[in-house]
């Protein structure tokens, strides 16, 4: 428990009774650390709203954060340091927010001996304390929800499956290629090989900076469920080092095609088809 | 995080997730380009590295690697410590097969890691772990 009961009931006198020093102190500090990126306004604004949420939360007898009388306070911590995530701000830098009400409780006490002793001042800084560390936890979950849909959002964009050709579809692949990336990739192409009738499919992995085995298997594994839905895949943007790479480590592609460069697989496809059209061409000309 | 390695002592990484061996090959790539590794050698040290490393979270559950910048007086290179305390490899040999695999990839990480390093050692015993060590000089 951070106050007893009589403290409690003395820090909400004090706040309310030296309402504007400390709203004007706090604001001071928050302004100092924050070097004008937030409008004196809407600080004006925040640090009223969390010395009302507090003042109230007192009122109904707080003595510990994590209280059932500290639910609305909680709420508005949790509120301003899901702005600050969002904007930017560092976890110290929102911490601070909260922190520096120990400053302006510290110099209304001084101005005012009669508002407080040592030991009231100690109790105040412990619940200062837990709102700060609950501010600077709410912090970090906000910036880990932030990194997963980032995730989430990085999975989906990088796996575009583009039609380059009638009949040819392309799956640029850069980055790492692990095993949830691999299942997504996998299910594109062949969903994109339905959709669009398309007989053949070029992988391009121009961008992965290295193939290892698991790399291999993952693009091998593509290759062979699209060939049972009788699509053809070539394998292109084979750079020299990873050529030599994928002989030292002894990975077989078999009869899979595999290209230098997207251009020559294209071209490569092109041939192919363009034979088959040429032929019924000259067919139709005799 | 800056890409600045101190080169003067090894780094060490830890190895549990898929997302550690990423690490790994970030780590192994800054030091193979620090000690002037050709693109073709930093490529496959890069590789070795990646398989060696998902070999210590596959098999031997989770370890650590160690990645140095090293110097035999002629030439610089690179050195990196795989170690796990999994249930260590019983039969050497085999598992040093092209092809053989326990876990249903391709089975050529252990063999291909060393085709792609000049200098490979394996200490391992059943229940005692897997301590491999691969070095890469430059040329």
């Amino acid at each position: 428990m951070a106050l007893s009961a009589d403290e409690s009931g003395r820090l909400a006198g004090l706040l309310t009774s030296h309402v504007d020093q400390v709203t004007q102190r706090w604001t001071e500090v928050v302004a100092g650390q924050l070097r004008g990126r937030l409008s004196q306004a809407e600080l004006r604004h925040q640090v009223q709203e969390l010395h009302r949420a507090l003042v109230d939360a007192l009122g109904k007898g707080l003595t510990d954060l994590a209280a059932e009388e500290g639910t609305e306070l909680r709420a508005v911590l949790a509120e301003v340091s899901r702005g600050q995530a969002r904007q930017g701000f560092s976890a110290a830098e929102t911490a601070t927010g909260v922190f520096a009400l120990k400053d302006a409780l510290l110099s209304v006490m001084e101005a005012d001996q009669s508002a407080g002793t040592l030991r009231d001042y100690v109790a105040f800084g412990t619940l200062v304390d837990q709102m700060g560390l609950f501010t600077f936890e709410s912090y970090v979950r906000t910036r880990e929800s932030l990194i997963a849909d980032q995730a989430e959002q990085l999975l989906e964009l990088s796996t575009p499956v583009v039609k380059l050709w009638e009949g040819v579809v392309a799956v640029p692949l850069v980055g790492t290629l692990d095993s949830a990336r691999a299942q997504v990739v996998m299910e594109r192409l062949l969903q994109t090989l339905v959709d669009t009738g398309s007989p053949y499919a070029i992988i391009d992995i121009t961008g992965v900076p290295a193939v290892d085995t698991q790399v291999a298997q993952h693009i091998l594994k593509t290759v062979v469920a699209a060939r049972l839905m009788g699509a053809d895949c070539i394998i292109s943007g084979i750079r020299p080092q990873i050529a030599q790479t994928i002989v030292a480590l002894g990975i077989e592609f078999g009869d899979i095609a595999t290209k230098a460069s997207l251009a020559d697989a294209l071209r490569h496809v092109l041939r192919l088809t363009g034979v088959e059209t040429g032929r019924r061409q000259s067919r139709r000309e005799a | 995080m800056t890409s600045g390695v101190d080169l003067s002592r090894p780094q060490a990484q830890t190895v549990g997730s898929d997302e550690d061996v990423v690490r790994v090959r970030q780590l192994v790539r800054t030091v193979a380009v620090a000690v002037k590794l050709s693109l073709v050698d930093q490529t496959k040290v890069v590789t070795a590295a990646s398989e060696l490393a998902r070999n210590t979270l596959v098999y031997g559950g989770g370890g650590t690697v160690e990645v140095a910048a090293v110097d035999n007086g002629r030439r610089p290179g690179i050195s990196i410590v795989f170690a796990d305390s999994g249930p260590g490899i019983a039969d050497l040999e085999l598992a040093l097969t092209d092809g053989y695999t326990t876990g249903g990839g391709l089975g050529l990480g252990l063999s291909g890691a060393r085709r792609l390093v000049d200098e490979f050692d394996i200490q391992t015993a059943p229940g005692q772990g897997t301590r491999i060590t691969i070095t890469k000089w430059s040329r």
